[in-house]
């Protein structure tokens, strides 16, 4: 059958479109560099879990919420789009699923309540971090809620001279120690609270 | 040889026929003659109705008294997006009220995009003794009260499956109410239930049901139950997880994987809500024999997933969000050489700037190293004529491509040109390419390929395309099997409309909005065609006070021979033949 669609292109241009590469597009130089490597540099200031989970590195998505990161002016981020309706087209179920997500972080004036577990407790409690207005507030309240006492706290050793340490789920999943992020980044990427006992605990204040 | 035929006892025709399923091919034999038509009716057990509104459900009850299994669909495909305003239809009232009547024997119900009430899933539940499937894709209207009903009554259900509908959540008290003596449920997918369920409720049904093999369990359930309940249900085929987050213990980890392993027949895991990606490899044991993984809810990263997916050797169909990477897609071209459907879905659909290096390069890679593909949906930021070029080269099998660039008029990045030659390859090369979506820059010349190529093509989806009457003229005039368009925002009017209005009623239906299309040319269309339906969708109120040549809103428009129905809310107009505007 005669071709009579012409596909186009100089031989030169198909060439190099047709060279399949590896890296992102750009790498050749004359496009501008992916978003992904800029913010790759800039991560938050993470500990190592207590469980010993290697620090792999992630991919920071740029998101519109207030996301208090460490490099983060939230009015220095490109507006965001005037969105079309039912575009990208994307399933409601799908689109509520990720709206879930982000309204657990949000300030929506009802409170924010976490759970806080305790090793050895039989149950859990909840607290409400906006109840709260620095960090010896909340874990003062902590220790009274589960008759323990916390040490003292330095950024170099974590809690001292306690077999407690205070510790939190973050938004990412991971377990830090509470105290080292300022006290609003806590607030809005708190998930949960764990007081951790005994050797685990100790464990942290060798690091 | 006439008389020979006609001598075999009815049982005996009917037996045989029993053995033809297929619609079409039952379509057919009730053609060959009356004695035919006649036992072909009567034994007639399962009817598919593509569109709820192009017949009613007294002529289907007239023409097959005897169906145990019937499927409606009911809103246009776009109501996914919210194109389609609330209380537009597909009410399922009106074809339950009449099966209650008429079949008495009816044991499955499988409903897509209808809304369903509580009042219809009580009716249900009392009226079919012997109820047995309940499917609601997409479905809303109905509460955790509905299927409470469900559970009390269905003494013989085997299948509940909620897939994606609205539900509104009362209780998760609902479970309760299946007796303590029903053992017969094999399939369950809760999946769409924002509240949690009753657990122990639940823990005690998948206990004493044997023959469970698809658990779809929803978010509430929390991954330090999920053990038990694998260790109750060893036989289970199908998973969705619940939440997959836990704080990580090592007690509770081994648990978990110990209950995995134990699931030896295990193939399909879907869920993955909120994962922690330390539990990950409590699913590694099972991963060689898993043919389908829906990650889509993952948020987990592209090192992770590639742990997971590099193990799973016979996955067949994997859905993954695009955190997964054009280096995870590497990977699954390298390990996944069974798979069949990839789709690949964005995590930040709305932000202004590539979030994650996803580009068209990990479709080329599984294009390469998949040989068995053939169905693709697949959202990325960037595109070009090469790469879609080779992509239908590499895989003339395909037979569903859904691509989404997701900024709308994206030309081809590389040359800046529209991807209309890409696209032209795709149709071109997959001969039986049956399902396709458009996106990015595209001319009418895009339109000229498709009519030209692609005559298996069953379903076009086009947005933000083309230049001219002439694109929409070359697809109705060209695509000899379409069945289903649907096109949002393109700058098609009345002209290729009207001139192509006898190919509407070959097509089940036709969706065009925020085009060009006017008042005047649906008038003028619903007056031709008796058998078409022509639904002018305006939220603006009535067409009339606006002048004819003003472009409408939404065109809907089917073949039906049920007539206009009776059930239009305020914003539907439709035009009937006398000419008369006339509203329901």
């Amino acid at each position: 059958m005669e071709r009579s669609l012409n596909y186009g292109g100089t031989d030169d241009l198909i060439l190099e479109a047709t060279e399949l590469r590896l890296g992102l597009p750009g790498s050749d130089g004359h496009e501008k560099q992916s978003p992904a490597t800029a913010n790759h540099v800039m991560r938050n200031n993470k500990r190592a879990a207590p469980q010993g989970m290697s620090e792999e590195p992630r991919f920071k998505r740029i998101s519109n919420e207030s996301d208090i990161a460490s490099n983060g002016d939230p009015d220095c981020e490109p507006p965001a789009k005037a969105q079309v309706v039912g575009w990208p087209p994307i399933r409601s179920y799908r689109r509520n699923s990720f709206q879930q997500k982000k309204s657990t972080d949000q300030d929506d004036g009802a409170g924010m309540y976490v759970k806080v577990s305790m090793d050895g407790a039989p149950y859990l409690r909840k607290v409400d971090l906006k109840f709260y207005k620095s960090y010896p507030d909340l874990l003062k309240a902590l220790e009274n809620m589960f008759k323990f006492a916390v040490g003292e706290y330095s950024e170099r050793e974590g809690y001292n001279g306690s077999d407690f340490a205070p510790t939190y789920e973050d938004k990412d999943g991971d377990w830090m120690l509470v105290g080292d992020v300022p006290w609003d980044m806590f607030v809005s990427s708190c998930k949960r609270l764990r007081i951790m006992k005994g050797s685990e605990a100790r464990g942290l204040g060798c690091l | 040889m006439q008389r020979m035929a006609c001598s075999f006892p009815d049982e005996v025709l009917e037996h045989v026929f029993s053995f033809v399923q297929c619609d079409n091919d039952r379509n057919a034999i009730s053609t060959v003659c009356k004695s035919w038509y006649k036992i072909e009716r009567w034994s007639r057990r399962r009817v598919f109705v593509g569109n709820c509104y192009a017949i009613s459900p007294d002529m289907v009850i007239r023409r097959f008294p005897d169906v145990r299994s019937i499927e409606l669909k009911g809103k246009p495909h776009f109501a996914d997006f919210n194109l389609v305003p609330d209380g537009w239809g597909g009410y399922v009232a009106p074809w339950i009220s009449a099966m209650a009547a008429a079949y008495p024997w009816l044991e499955e119900i499988r409903l897509k995009r209808m809304v369903i009430t509580d009042e219809n899933l009580e009716l249900i539940s009392k009226s079919f003794k012997n109820f047995k499937v309940l499917v609601l894709s997409s479905c809303e209207g109905f509460s955790t009260d509905g299927l409470a009903a469900i559970a009390a009554n269905c003494r013989n259900l085997r299948e509940l499956d909620l897939r994606e509908s609205e539900v509104e959540d009362l209780s998760g008290h609902w479970l309760k109410h299946f007796p303590d003596d029903y053992t017969s449920l094999v399939s369950l997918n809760i999946a769409c239930l924002g509240c949690e369920v009753s657990f122990s409720a639940l823990e005690r049904l998948v206990g004493r049901c044997p023959n469970l093999r698809t658990l779809r369990l929803n978010r509430a359930v929390p991954l330090d139950k999920l053990a038990n309940l694998l260790r109750r249900a060893p036989q289970l085929v199908e998973l969705g997880t619940g939440a997959y987050s836990s704080e990580l213990r090592p007690d509770v980890f081994s648990n978990l994987s110990g209950a995995f392993s134990g699931c030896k027949e295990l193939k399909s895991l879907s869920g993955f809500w909120d994962v922690v990606p330390g539990y990950l490899p409590a699913v590694y044991p099972i991963c060689c024999r898993l043919t389908t993984l829906n990650l889509s809810y993952a948020t987990i990263q592209s090192p992770d997933l590639i742990k997971l997916v590099g193990q799973c050797q016979n996955l067949q169909r994997l859905w993954v969000l695009d955190y997964i990477e054009d280096a995870g897609l590497d990977a699954v071209a390298a390990s996944c050489k069974d798979l069949r459907e990839l789709r690949v879905f964005p995590s930040d659909p709305y932000g202004p700037e590539p979030n994650v290096p996803l580009t068209e390069q990990g479709l080329v890679s599984i294009s390469e190293g998949c040989s068995k593909l053939q169905s693709v949906l697949y959202f990325c930021r960037q595109m070009s004529n090469a790469a879609l070029m080779t992509i239908a080269r590499n895989r003339p099998n395909m037979t569903r491509f859904r691509l989404c660039i997701i900024e709308p008029g994206t030309p081809d990045y590389l040359t800046l040109q529209p991807l209309d030659v890409g696209f032209g390859a795709i149709v071109e090369h997959c001969k039986d390419l049956q399902r396709l979506s458009l996106s990015g820059l595209l001319t009418d010349l895009v339109f000229e390929y498709i009519g030209t190529y692609a005559k298996k093509l069953e379903m076009l989806s086009v947005a933000f395309a083309g230049e001219s009457d002439l694109g929409l003229h070359h697809v109705l005039s060209g695509c000899e099997k379409l069945r289903k368009l649907e096109i949002r925002d393109c700058p098609f009017g009345d002209k290729a409309l009207l001139a192509n209005a006898a190919k509407l009623e070959t097509m089940r239906s036709l969706w065009m909005s925020s085009c060009s299309v006017t008042f005047g040319a649906c008038k003028l269309l619903g007056q031709k065609m008796p058998r078409l339906n022509v639904e002018v969708i305006d939220e603006r109120g009535t067409p009339d006070s606006r002048p004819e040549s003003c472009p409408i809103d939404k065109l809907y428009i089917y073949r039906t021979v049920a007539g206009s129905r009776f059930d239009m809310p305020g914003f539907v107009w439709t035009i009937d033949e006398d000419s008369a505007m006339r509203l329901s």
